[in-house]
C-alpha cells in the first residue's frame, strides 16, 4: 500500500470525530428531515417532481401551519441518482441526525435500495416510509418493525386491478376465463406481483399470463407480438422508467386497444405517458396518488406556496401530477406520523423509535383527511402493528390526452381478508430464515416506554 | 577491463543501497503501521465511515484486484467483473442457507471458487479471441449470469422479492452483524487475499500470465503453457472476484438482487484498474480510493461550498463532469494509473531522507 | 405461419433500429480505432438539443442544422482534448476515456437541458398497416427507409469523395496514409462530426419511439452484440448485424422464452455474438486484424 491511501486513511479517521457525533433529542428545536434524492439519470424525470411535492409540502407545514406542532422542519437533499450504494450511502449520511437533531423517517424512494436498508434501519431504529413500493411481506410490523409500506404494497396493486377488471365486466363472478396479461419489469419490482395473481386466478378463475420485459425496455416488439397472439381482454403493465411509453406505443403499433391497458403504481405518471404522445389516448392507470390541482391541500399550496414563488418545481406544469402529488401524499403521512408521534411523547423533535409509536399508531380518518385538506388525495388509513399498509387502496385514472381524469368510483380496494394472511405467513417465513424474534403489541408497548 | 557499468556503478553504489535498504524496511513498518491503524478504525470510525466508505471501499479494491490479476497481469481484458461478483455472492448464499454447519470463512471461500469456476468457462473463449472482441465475450457472461440468477428462483430461495440477503454473519461465536464487526470481515479477507495475491504475482504462475500478457505468441515458443496461464487467471481472478462479490453482499449492501452486480458494476471495477494501475496490486487499492471515494468527497465538499444555494441535481450533473473529465485527464497524463505517481512519490519522499 | 412472419418482420425492424446506432460506432472504430462508449451519450445529447430547441419553437430544420453544428463542435473538441493526447494508446485506454467523455455529455446535457422526459413527434403515424397476413408498423417502415438512405449516403460519402478515400487508406494502413500526407487528426474530426450526424438521426427516431430522455444512452447495449456479428469496421456489416439480432432477439423471445421463463432478449444476441466470433474472430465483414490490449 502506498502514501496515498495512508493519507487517506488518516483523513478519514480524523474526519470521523468529526462527523460521528451521535444527535440525541431534547437539545434541537426543529425537526430533521432528511431528503434522498434524485434528480440525475434514467429515473431523474420521476424523481424531480416527486421532490418537488415533498419540499413544497414541508414549507407549507413551515411557512403556513408554523411547523408540526411549532417544531418547525428542516432538511437538506443528499443525491443518490437512484443507485442503491448511493442511497445507502446518504442513508449512512444522514442517520445520526443535524444539529443535535435526530431523524424521525427516511423516505428511501426506491424499491432496491428500500431493500438493502430494510436491517439496516432497525439496527439504527429509524422507520422507513415506502410508499406504493418495498416488501410486501413488510405490511407484517411484528417481523419489519421499521419497513413501513404505507398506502399500496404491491399485492394490493394487482388485487385492486383484478377487482376493477371485475367492475368493467359486470362483477367478480364475471372473472372466469378473462384473460388478464400482466406484462411486467423482469426484476424484483416486476415479480412481485406473480404470487399474488397467481392467487387470485385461483380464487376469482381468470386467465393469469405472465409476459417479463427486459430492462430497460426500450424494445417490446416480441413482448406485444405475444399480446397479439394470445389476445387477452386486459393487459396489466407493471413497468418502470422507459419501458411504460414504449409498451403504449408498441401496443398502438401492434393495434390492442390503449384502454384495455391498465399501468401500475410505477407506469402512472404523466412522464409515462406524455413520451407515447397521441396514441396514449385512453390509457388507464391504477394508482394511490390520485393527479389533480383541486384538492383542498393542493389549493392552499397553489395560494401560499406556488403563487408565491416558493416552490421547488421548476416545471409548472407539473403541479398537481401524479409525482407531484405523490410527494405531498408521503409527506402528509410523515408529518402526521410526527404529530401522532408528539401527542405521546411531547412537541418536540421525534426521534426514529418514537415516530415508529407514531407510525403503528396513525389514524387518517375521513374526518382528519378533510381538516388536512387531502380528502380525496390520501386513503383513508389506520395503522398498527400487524398492518404497516393501512390502506391497500387506489384510484384508476385515465389519460385524456393531456391530463388524467379519475374514473374509478372511488377508491379501488384489494381483497386484503384473502392475502393477509398468505402475507403473514410470507413474513413469518423469512423471520424463520433470518431468526427474527416477533414483536407483539405488547413487547412494542413495552419498549416504546 | 572491467565492464563499463560496473565501474560507472560503483561509486554510486554506497547511496543507492543505503537509500534502498531503508526503503525497504520503512515499506515493510508501514505497511505493519498501516494494517495496525486498519484494525484499530472500528475503534473511532463511525457508522457512516465503516458503511458508506471503508467497506465499500474495501470490497471495490478486492475486485479490482481480482480483475487486475486477469487483466493488468495476464493480459486478458474482462468486462465479467459483475456477473463473477453476482456467482460468488449467490453461492455464497447458497452455501450458508443450505449448508449452515459450514464456517463462515469457508463458505466465502468455496463461494469465490464457484465464481471461480464460472470464471474459467467464460475465460475459454480467450483461447481463441483476443482484444476488444474477448471483452465483448466475456459481455455476455455478465448477461447471462444476471438473467440467470434473477430468472430461476432457486438461487435466492423462492425469496417472492428474489433478493438474497445475509443470514446471521457469524465466526466462531462473535457477531459480526455489526458496522464493526462487518469491516473487520472486509478488512480481514482483504488482507489475506491481498498476501495470497502477492505471493501469486511473484511466482512461476505470476510471471508466466506476464508472459502471455506482453506477448504470447513469445511465451508459447520458449515454452509457457499459454492456454493453461489464461485459464488460470480467469479462474484466479474470478475467484477473488466472487469473494468480493459475497462481501458486497453480505458485508456492504445486506440485502441485494443479481442488478447489483450489472454492468455498471464490471465498468466501475475496471475504471478502478485502469485508474489506479494496471499490473499493480497497490493500483487496485488507490483505484477504488478514487473511485469510491472521489464522488462522495466531491459532494461533501460541494455541499459544503454551495450549501443549497445551486439545486441539487444541477450540482450532480456537475460532479460528473468533473468526474469524466478528470478519468480522461488521468488517462492522457498517467497512462500507467495512478500506482505509477505514488511510486515516483514515495521514491522522491525515500530519497530526501 | 403468419404469426411467425410478422414476428419476423417485427424483430428485422427492430434490428434496423439497432443498425442505426451500430453505424455510429463502426464510423469511429474505422477511424480512429476507438470503440466509442460516448456514442449512446452523443445520442441522447442530439436528440435532447434538437427537441429542446423544437420547445423553443424554433422551426424543424433550423433545430436540425443548429443540433448538427453543436455535434460537430463537440466532434472537434473530443479530437483534440481526448483522441490527439490519447494517439497510439491501448484499444481498452481509449474505451475508458470514452467513458469518461460519456459522463462529461451526458452531465452537460442534462446540466444544461434538464432531465425531464420530452415527447418527439415526427410527424410519421405509427399506427399498423396490413400487408397481406402481416401487420406492420409505418413508423417502423419509415425508420427502415431512413436507415436505408444513410447507409446509401454513407457510402456515396466514403467511396465518393477525397476524405472518405482517405479514411479508408487510414483504415487500410495507418503509417501509408500518413507518409502519403493524410492529415489523421482532420479525418478523425470529419469522421466523429459524420459519427454525430448518425447519432442524431438514431436519437430522432428512438426519441420519437420512447421519448426523449435519458435512456436513450442504454440503446448502446444492444448495439454491442449488432457489433460484433457484423464487424467493427463495416457499415453493411452492422446493418446485417442489426437485422439478426433484431431478428434473433424476437424469435427468441417468442419461441425460446417462453420455455426458459423469459427476458431472454437480454442475453441471447450476446451469446449469439460469441458463437459467431469463435466462428470468425473478426466478424462478418469484419476485416482480420491483430488485436492486442
Amino acid at each position: 500500500m502506498t502514501i496515498l491511501t495512508r493519507a487517506i486513511r488518516a483523513a478519514a479517521v480524523t474526519a470521523s470525530f468529526a462527523l460521528a457525533a451521535p444527535a440525541s433529542a431534547g437539545d434541537a428545536k426543529e425537526q430533521y428531515f432528511p431528503l434522498a434524492t434524485f434528480r440525475v439519470g434514467a429515473y431523474a424525470s420521476s424523481g424531480i417532481p416527486s421532490w418537488a411535492g415533498v419540499i413544497d409540502y414541508l414549507r407549507y407545514i413551515n411557512e403556513v401551519e408554523g411547523g408540526i406542532n411549532g417544531v418547525k422542519l428542516f432538511w437538506d437533499e443528499c443525491e443518490t441518482e437512484w443507485a442503491v450504494e448511493k442511497g445507502v450511502e446518504c442513508y449512512e449520511r444522514v442517520k445520526g441526525g443535524k444539529n443535535g437533531s435526530p431523524v424521525a423517517v427516511f423516505l428511501p424512494h426506491g424499491d432496491p435500495v428500500s431493500k438493502a436498508l430494510t436491517e439496516k434501519s432497525v439496527a439504527d431504529r429509524i422507520p422507513l416510509i415506502t410508499t406504493g413500493y418495498g416488501r410486501t411481506e413488510a405490511i407484517d410490523g411484528r417481523v419489519f418493525p421499521y419497513s413501513f409500506t404505507v398506502l399500496f404494497s404491491f399485492w394490493s396493486e394487482a388485487s385492486s386491478v383484478v377487482n376493477y377488471i371485475a367492475e368493467q365486466v359486470g362483477g367478480k363472478d364475471k372473472l372466469k376465463g378473462v384473460k388478464i396479461a400482466t406484462i411486467y419489469h423482469d426484476s424484483p419490482y416486476g415479480k412481485e406481483t406473480q404470487t399474488p395473481l397467481d392467487i387470485l386466478s385461483k380464487e376469482y378463475g381468470f386467465e393469469n399470463i405472465q409476459i417479463p420485459v427486459p430492462h430497460p425496455g426500450n424494445d417490446q416488439s416480441a413482448q406485444w407480438a405475444r399480446v397479439r397472439q394470445i389476445k387477452p381482454d386486459w393487459v396489466f403493465l407493471r413497468g418502470w422508467g422507459v419501458m411504460t411509453p414504449v409498451a403504449i406505443k408498441t401496443a398502438a403499433k401492434t393495434g390492442f386497444p390503449v384502454n384495455r391497458i391498465i399501468g401500475g403504481i410505477w407506469s402512472g405518471s404523466e412522464e409515462d405517458v406524455r413520451p407515447a404522445g397521441s396514441v396514449g389516448k385512453g390509457y388507464l392507470a391504477i394508482t394511490p396518488f390520485p393527479a389533480g390541482q383541486d384538492f383542498e391541500i393542493l389549493k392552499k399550496i397553489k395560494a401560499e406556496i406556488v403563487d408565491k414563488n416558493r416552490s421547488d418545481l421548476r416545471d409548472p406544469k407539473s403541479f398537481g401530477s401524479v409525482y407531484y402529488n405523490s410527494g405531498i401524499i408521503e409527506t402528509i403521512i410523515a408529518v402526521e406520523a410526527i404529530r401522532t408521534a408528539q401527542g405521546r411523547f411531547g412537541n418536540r423533535p421525534i426521534t426514529g423509535e418514537e415516530a415508529q409509536w407514531g407510525l403503528e399508531h396513525l389514524v387518517l380518518d375521513e374526518a382528519r383527511l378533510k381538516q388536512i385538506g387531502a380528502e380525496g388525495l390520501v386513503q383513508p388509513l389506520t395503522l398498527s402493528i400487524k398492518d404497516h399498509e393501512g390502506g391497500g387502496a387506489g384510484k384508476v385514472l385515465q389519460w385524456d390526452g393531456a391530463k388524467w381524469a379519475i374514473v374509478s368510483n372511488g377508491w379501488v380496494k384489494s381483497d386484503r381478508e384473502l392475502l393477509l394472511p398468505l402475507i403473514y405467513e410470507r413474513a413469518a417465513a423469512y423471520a424463520k430464515e433470518k431468526g427474527i424474534v416477533p414483536r407483539t403489541a405488547e413487547s412494542a408497548e413495552a419498549s416504546a416506554r | 577491463m572491467p565492464p563499463v557499468a560496473s565501474v560507472s556503478a560503483l561509486p554510486g553504489a554506497h547511496p543507492v543501497r543505503r537509500a534502498l535498504v531503508p526503503t525497504l524496511s520503512a515499506r515493510a513498518t508501514m505497511l505493519a503501521i498501516l494494517v495496525t491503524t486498519a484494525f484499530a478504525v472500528p475503534a473511532v470510525a463511525s457508522d457512516y465511515w465503516l458503511n458508506a466508505i471503508l467497506i465499500p471501499f474495501l470490497i471495490m479494491a478486492l475486485a479490482g484486484l481480482g480483475l487486475n490479476l486477469t487483466m493488468g497481469y495476464a493480459g486478458q481484458a474482462s468486462l465479467g467483473t459483475g456477473a463473477f461478483m453476482a456467482a460468488g455472492a449467490y453461492a455464497t448464499y447458497n452455501l450458508l442457507l443450505r449448508v449452515p454447519e459450514l464456517p463462515l470463512p469457508a463458505s466465502l471461500v468455496l463461494g469465490g471458487l464457484v465464481a471461480g469456476l464460472v470464471g474459467l468457462v467464460v475465460g475459454l473463449p480467450s483461447l481463441r479471441i483476443k482484444g476488444f472482441y474477448l471483452v465483448a465475450t466475456t459481455l455476455a457472461a455478465q448477461f447471462l449470469i444476471e438473467w440467470v440468477l434473477n430468472q430461476y428462483p432457486w438461487f435466492s430461495n423462492y425469496a417472492s422479492s428474489s433478493t438474497i440477503s445475509a443470514p446471521r454473519l457469524a465466526l466462531a461465536g462473535y457477531d459480526l452483524s455489526r458496522p464493526g464487526g462487518r469491516y473487520l470481515l472486509t478488512l480481514g479477507t482483504v488482507i489475506l487475499v491481498t498476501a495470497v495475491a502477492w505471493r501469486l504475482v511473484r511466482s512461476q504462475t505470476g510471471r508466466s500470465w506476464m508472459a502471455v500478457r506482453d506477448m504470447d505468441t513469445a511465451a508459447a515458443v520458449i515454452g509457457i503453457p499459454v492456454a493453461q496461464a489464461k485459464l488460470k487467471a480467469f479462474f484466479v481472478g474470478a475467484t477473488v472476484c466472487g469473494i468480493a462479490g459475497a462481501l458486497w453482499a453480505f458485508a456492504y449492501l445486506g440485502t441485494v438482487d443479481a442488478r447489483s452486480f450489472d454492468l455498471d458494476r464490471s465498468f466501475q471495477v475496471m475504471f478502478v484498474i485502469i485508474i489506479g494501475g494496471m499490473g499493480s496490486l497497490a493500483g487496485s487499492f488507490i483505484g477504488a480510493a478514487f473511485i469510491v471515494l472521489l464522488p462522495i468527497l466531491l459532494s461533501h465538499v460541494a455541499g459544503i461550498v454551495f450549501g443549497g444555494a445551486i439545486d441539487g441535481g444541477q450540482l450532480q450533473n456537475l460532479q460528473h463532469i468533473l468526474f469524466g473529465g478528470l478519468i480522461v485527464w488521468l488517462l492522457i497524463h498517467e497512462p500507467d494509473g495512478l500506482s505509477a505517481l505514488a511510486s515516483r512519490l514515495w521514491h522522491r519522499l525515500a530519497a530526501r531522507t | 405461419m403468419s404469426f411467425f412472419l410478422e414476428t419476423l418482420a417485427g424483430g428485422l425492424l427492430a434490428g434496423v433500429m439497432y443498425a442505426l446506432v451500430a453505424i455510429g460506432f463502426v464510423l469511429v472504430y474505422k477511424a480512429s480505432g476507438v470503440f466509442n462508449f460516448a456514442q449512446g451519450a452523443m445520442v441522447l445529447c442530439a436528440a435532447l438539443t434538437f427537441v429542446t430547441l423544437r420547445e423553443r419553437g424554433i422551426d424543424l430544420w433550423l433545430s436540425g442544422l443548429i443540433t448538427l453544428a453543436i455535434l460537430v463542435a463537440l466532434a472537434v473538441a473530443v479530437e483534440r482534448v481526448v483522441l490527439r493526447p490519447l494517439a497510439n494508446r491501448p484499444q481498452i485506454t481509449l474505451f475508458m476515456a470514452t467513458l469518461g467523455l460519456s459522463y462529461v455529455i451526458e452531465g452537460t446535457s442534462q446540466l444544461l437541458m434538464g432531465a425531464s422526459v420530452h415527447e418527439l413527434d415526427l410527424g410519421i403515424p405509427d399506427t399498423p398497416i396490413e400487408l397481406g397476413p402481416i401487420q406492420l408498423s409505418q413508423f417502423d417502415l419509415a425508420a427502415a427507409a431512413t436507415a436505408g438512405a444513410l447507409v446509401i449516403a454513407l457510402s456515396l460519402f466514403f467511396d465518393r469523395t477525397r476524405i472518405g478515400l482517405s479514411l479508408r487508406a487510414v483504415a487500410d494502413d495507418p503509417g501509408a496514409a500518413l507518409s502519403i500526407g493524410i492529415r489523421l487528426q482532420t479525418l478523425w474530426a470529419v469522421v466523429w462530426a459524420v459519427a454525430g450526424f448518425v447519432a442524431l438521426v438514431a436519437g430522432l427516431l428512438w426519441g420519437a419511439r420512447q421519448g426523449v430522455q435519458f435512456s436513450l444512452t442504454f440503446v448502446v447495449l444492444k448495439a454491442l452484440p449488432v457489433l460484433i456479428i457484423g464487424g467493427f469496421t463495416s457499415i453493411a456489416g452492422a446493418v446485417v448485424g442489426g437485422l439478426i439480432v433484431g431478428a434473433s432477439d424476437s424469435l427468441a423471445e417468442i419461441y425460446l422464452g417462453p420455455l426458459l421463463g423469459g427476458s431472454v432478449s437480454t442475453w441471447f444476441a450476446y451469446v449469439l455474438a460469441v458463437a459467431f466470433l469463435l466462428a470468425r474472430p473478426a466478424g462478418l465483414f469484419g476485416e482480420r486484424a491483430i488485436e492486442r490490449v
